[in-house]
């Protein structure tokens, strides 16, 4: 009798790359809601238009590489990558700006470079930092956390920007995020304690994004606990974060933001437990991920407080350290089984 | 002593199917039609061949005859009249042939007079004689390494002052229970046989490791030691965890050390010996019976009643099969060994031999995909996590496929103890195992070119070296004789100066004989010279 005896793995499939993807998109469930209760529904539309390009971009590509398109498309990678773009950029992006932001990272990072496991960069912090670059005034208008955002004539507004021409009201509704706030103040010489009493400041840190922080927290500790990914990045992250604005904010609290406001402003949270940990770019050697984390901490610190023009650095310190991780990876082997060599 | 366990890094918990195998009591199985024994079953290289077509042999007789080094004996298992000598498909990774017998069994299992001498009182042997009859009974290590016995407690007590002797009894990998129920079954044997061993070594201890999961076996095992009141022997239960039964791993579990690559577990006083190993020592030294057959777990969704066999080296699969009610309509996945370091065969015309442990057959429902369903590597880090050697199986992964030998061996490849874990947990369902062995033997087949590469070029070098040497020998050796005949033409010269003219007939007489020195001293370089260009026509013939 003839059997197979192809040199697959003997054990059974149950698609397990996917049921991850899937679950870190649970994961980043209660941040998108505390998104949508403080900036409204231009998060949905953000997430629903870079689905749209981002998944569309994935089934071209892959028809073009010649590719499953059904397999890989059920592999969630390509969605991940639109979500985290998606809420990233400012609520009520234009429909021009997600398309190129997820064309740069699907079409450019990712199949470019080989697809699925293959790319060097983050893809959803190419497409990040090329919008960022070349678009900064499209992506600092963020919505007011405090504006009524459920209203119609709001969310008629919010549509009106994404396909529309100008509004000149659109810039009157938008107010600058906590960080930009910051960073112009203390280039205005403004001391941290007048800052911290602008309208877009909440009790600790940005008004709104404290709790979308926490919201990604939270989901960030669940990955954790389903040991989907591991403490190593983001704890590192933000134990040298939380180190480094406290070492600048007990030297001079006036112009330094203490740590409670680093850790919960911006992409903190979102980055750390969701972007850093992107196995594909990511180092994967236990000492590597905590090299690899704490460089991160040390590049986005930097690039908040001495970075101008850009105010916050998520996107640029995951690119700057994408580029590091073959180096360290490579001299961060662990110990094999009863090593004693030097 | 004391019986501290320690934690291996990695491993992984996996459904252990045992149950399926230990419900029915160990058969002997019914002689087949015939035996298909090869020459190779162990490491190294096969014996010589001692029989023709034809030929009729004695159950025990030895078939092959052990060559200088690295072969090992294998002998008839029954009686019977050898039909064929030829290649065989042999149970190997990549469909191997290999010289062999087939015998026609007669039925008889007639010994002859081949059956060894039973050394019953062995603790009084000398320890030399010993060695000898586990080399003749082609004794090897039953654990899957088929490693000369012999050879392993041989240079086990040339290291002297063995500290410690463990005994393999983890049978950690899934499926297979053919050790479980040997020890359920023949527990006082197996005791005995770790008395060979204990006589050998002489260790300061003996630990027996078992997992938790063979509560029958272990009861067995411990009442067996009990029995002897044998204070050195102890049976330790360690928690169930693949591959904790990996010889390195147990190892490090039972005494904390870890064996380095390159380095043998001798010279840090440590011996491990399988279980069944133990039991075909008592059968060997005891019995004076050779290795002529081993238990084989048949098991699997694709047979019709899994269970365990005291099979005959030789055994065709089929006959096997059969014995265990035939196949099921699953039966789409025939693999020796168990889930997790077996691998595929592509028939089951193959014989049992010494290293088969596992008959799995396996439906394909159960592996459910298809090849082009492996997933990119997304380097999700889960193998690193279960790597027991503490490898980075991605980063060798991807090193394989770029076929780099050099950043293969520099991540460590031949610290790879092919578990397979890392394909086990594998969120992508790459089969990283099947990498690996592709890289060891192409590193191997490198090394095997390079080792060549340097011979030529040695012998080459040196055949330079030995011509020029020669040469400079012999045109010292020509200076000196012109130098010498000089000096003689001088002294000559002065003689005949002196001497004067008044002689002539002397003169003559005198130059004749100068004549004839020179035709000599041309005659033999002559020759010489012939010589060397023969020498160096013999030489460029060898080279």
């Amino acid at each position: 009798m003839e059997f197979t005896s192809d040199n697959l793995s003997n054990h059974v499939d149950n698609r397990k790359v996917a049921r991850e993807m899937q679950n870190v998109l649970l994961a980043l469930v209660p941040g998108i809601v505390a998104m949508v209760w403080f900036f409204g529904l231009g998060v949905l539309s953000n997430i629903i238009l870079a689905s749209i390009f981002g998944l569309g971009f994935e089934a071209l590509l892959l028809k073009i590489r010649g590719r499953s398109v059904k397999v890989f498309l059920g592999d969630y990678s390509a969605l991940l990558t639109s979500v985290l773009l998606a809420i990233s950029l400012p609520a009520f992006a234009q429909w021009w700006l997600l398309a190129v932001a997820l064309f740069f990272a699907i079409v450019i990072a990712k199949h470019l470079y080989g697809g699925l496991g293959y790319n060097p960069f983050n893809p959803a912090m190419v497409g990040f930092a090329v919008v960022m670059v070349s678009f900064p005034a499209e992506m600092v208008g963020w919505l007011s956390p405090t504006a009524s955002h459920f209203s119609q004539p709001v969310f008629l507004d919010g549509l009106d920007h994404v396909f529309g021409g100008i509004s000149s009201q659109w810039d009157s509704m938008t107010m600058a995020t906590p960080l930009n706030a910051m960073q112009t103040g203390l280039g205005m010489d403004k001391k941290m304690a007048d800052i911290g009493q602008l309208p877009s400041f909440g009790l600790v840190a940005g008004k709104g994004w404290e709790w979308v922080s926490l919201g990604f927290l939270l989901g960030g500790l669940w990955l954790v606990m389903k040991k989907i990914i591991t403490w190593h990045i983001p704890m590192t992250l933000l134990a040298v974060l939380a180190g480094l604005s406290g070492l600048f904010w007990l030297i001079d609290a006036e112009h330094y933001a203490n740590p409670t406001f680093h850790l919960l402003a911006g992409g903190t949270m979102l980055g750390a437990f969701f972007i850093a940990t992107d196995p594909v770019t990511a180092s994967t050697t236990p000492l590597g991920k905590i090299i690899y984390g704490a460089t991160i901490a040390f590049f986005l610190y930097t690039i908040r407080v001495w970075g101008s023009g850009y105010p916050d650095g998520v996107a640029f310190s995951v690119l700057i350290m994408n580029m590091a991780v073959p180096l360290i990876d490579y001299y961060t082997q662990p110990k094999v089984f009863g090593e004693s060599r030097q | 002593m004391s019986s501290q366990q320690y934690i291996m890094h990695g491993g992984v918990h996996v459904a252990g199917h045992k149950a399926l195998s230990t419900d029915k009591a160990m058969s002997t199985l019914a002689l087949p039609e015939r035996l298909m024994i090869p020459t190779r079953q162990h490491r190294g290289i096969g014996g010589k061949l001692l029989v023709a077509e034809g030929d009729y042999v004695y159950k025990g007789q030895p078939l092959t005859e052990q060559r200088a080094t690295g072969s090992y004996l294998v002998h008839a298992s029954t009686s019977g009249t050898i039909e064929k000598v030829g290649r065989f498909l042999v149970p190997h990774r990549s469909g191997y042939s290999c010289i062999g017998v087939s015998i026609k069994v007669d039925g008889k299992e007639d010994w002859g007079n081949y059956r060894l001498a039973p050394m019953k009182d062995f603790v009084t042997i000398d320890n030399a004689l010993l060695l000898d009859r586990i080399n003749d009974a082609g004794v090897v290590g039953l654990g899957g390494a088929v490693f000369p016995t012999a050879v392993k407690i041989g240079s086990g007590a040339k290291q002297g002052a063995l500290k410690t002797l463990i005994i393999n009894a983890a049978e950690c990998e899934p499926y297979i229970t053919c050790d479980d129920v040997l020890m359920r079954t023949e527990a006082d044997q197996i005791v005995t046989g770790i008395q060979v061993m204990l006589k050998m070594l002489s260790p300061e201890q003996c630990l027996i490791g078992i997992e938790d999961n063979k509560p029958e076996a272990i009861a067995a095992l411990k009442e067996a030691v009990a029995k002897l009141d044998h204070r050195t022997i102890k049976v330790i239960v360690i928690p169930t965890i693949y591959p904790s039964g990996d010889a390195k791993q147990l190892t490090k579990i039972l005494t904390g050390v870890e064996i380095a690559k390159g380095k043998r577990s001798y010279e840090l006083g440590i011996l491990c010996h399988n279980v069944a190993t133990a039991h075909s020592l008592y059968k060997a030294v005891v019995l004076g019976e050779p290795l002529l057959s081993r238990l084989v777990t048949v098991t699997g969704a694709g047979v019709k009643e899994p269970q365990n066999f005291d099979v005959l080296l030789g055994t065709p699969f089929t006959h096997l099969v059969q014995a265990a009610g035939g196949y099921t309509n699953k039966a789409e996945r025939l693999l020796m060994g168990g889930l997790m370091m077996g691998y595929p065969m592509h028939t089951d015309e193959i014989p049992v031999v010494k290293a088969t442990n596992c008959v799995l057959v396996l439906p394909e429902s159960d592996l459910a995909y298809s090849s082009d369903m492996a997933m990119p590597c997304t380097r999700c880090g889960k193998c690193v996590e279960v790597c027991p050697p503490k490898l980075l199986p991605q980063q060798l992964y991807w090193h394989s496929r770029a076929n780099d030998l050099e950043r293969v061996q520099k991540h460590n490849l031949a610290d790879c103890i092919e578990c397979g874990c890392c394909s086990y947990v594998c969120p992508s369902n790459i089969d990283l195992v099947s990498y690996f062995t592709h890289a060891k033997g192409a590193l191997r087949e490198e090394r095997q070119k390079q080792e060549k590469i340097d011979q030529a070029r040695e012998r080459f070098e040196f055949r330079d070296f030995r011509i020029q040497r020669d040469k400079e020998e012999r045109d010292a050796k020509r200076a000196e004789h012109k130098a010498a005949l000089q000096k003689k033409k001088a002294a000559m010269a002065a003689k005949k100066a002196q001497e004067g003219e008044n002689s002539v007939s002397a003169t003559d007489s005198k130059q004749d004989a100068i004549k004839a020195a020179l035709a000599r001293v041309q005659a033999k370089k002559k020759a010489q010279q012939e010589q060397t260009s023969d020498s160096s026509k013999t030489e460029s013939k060898q080279d």
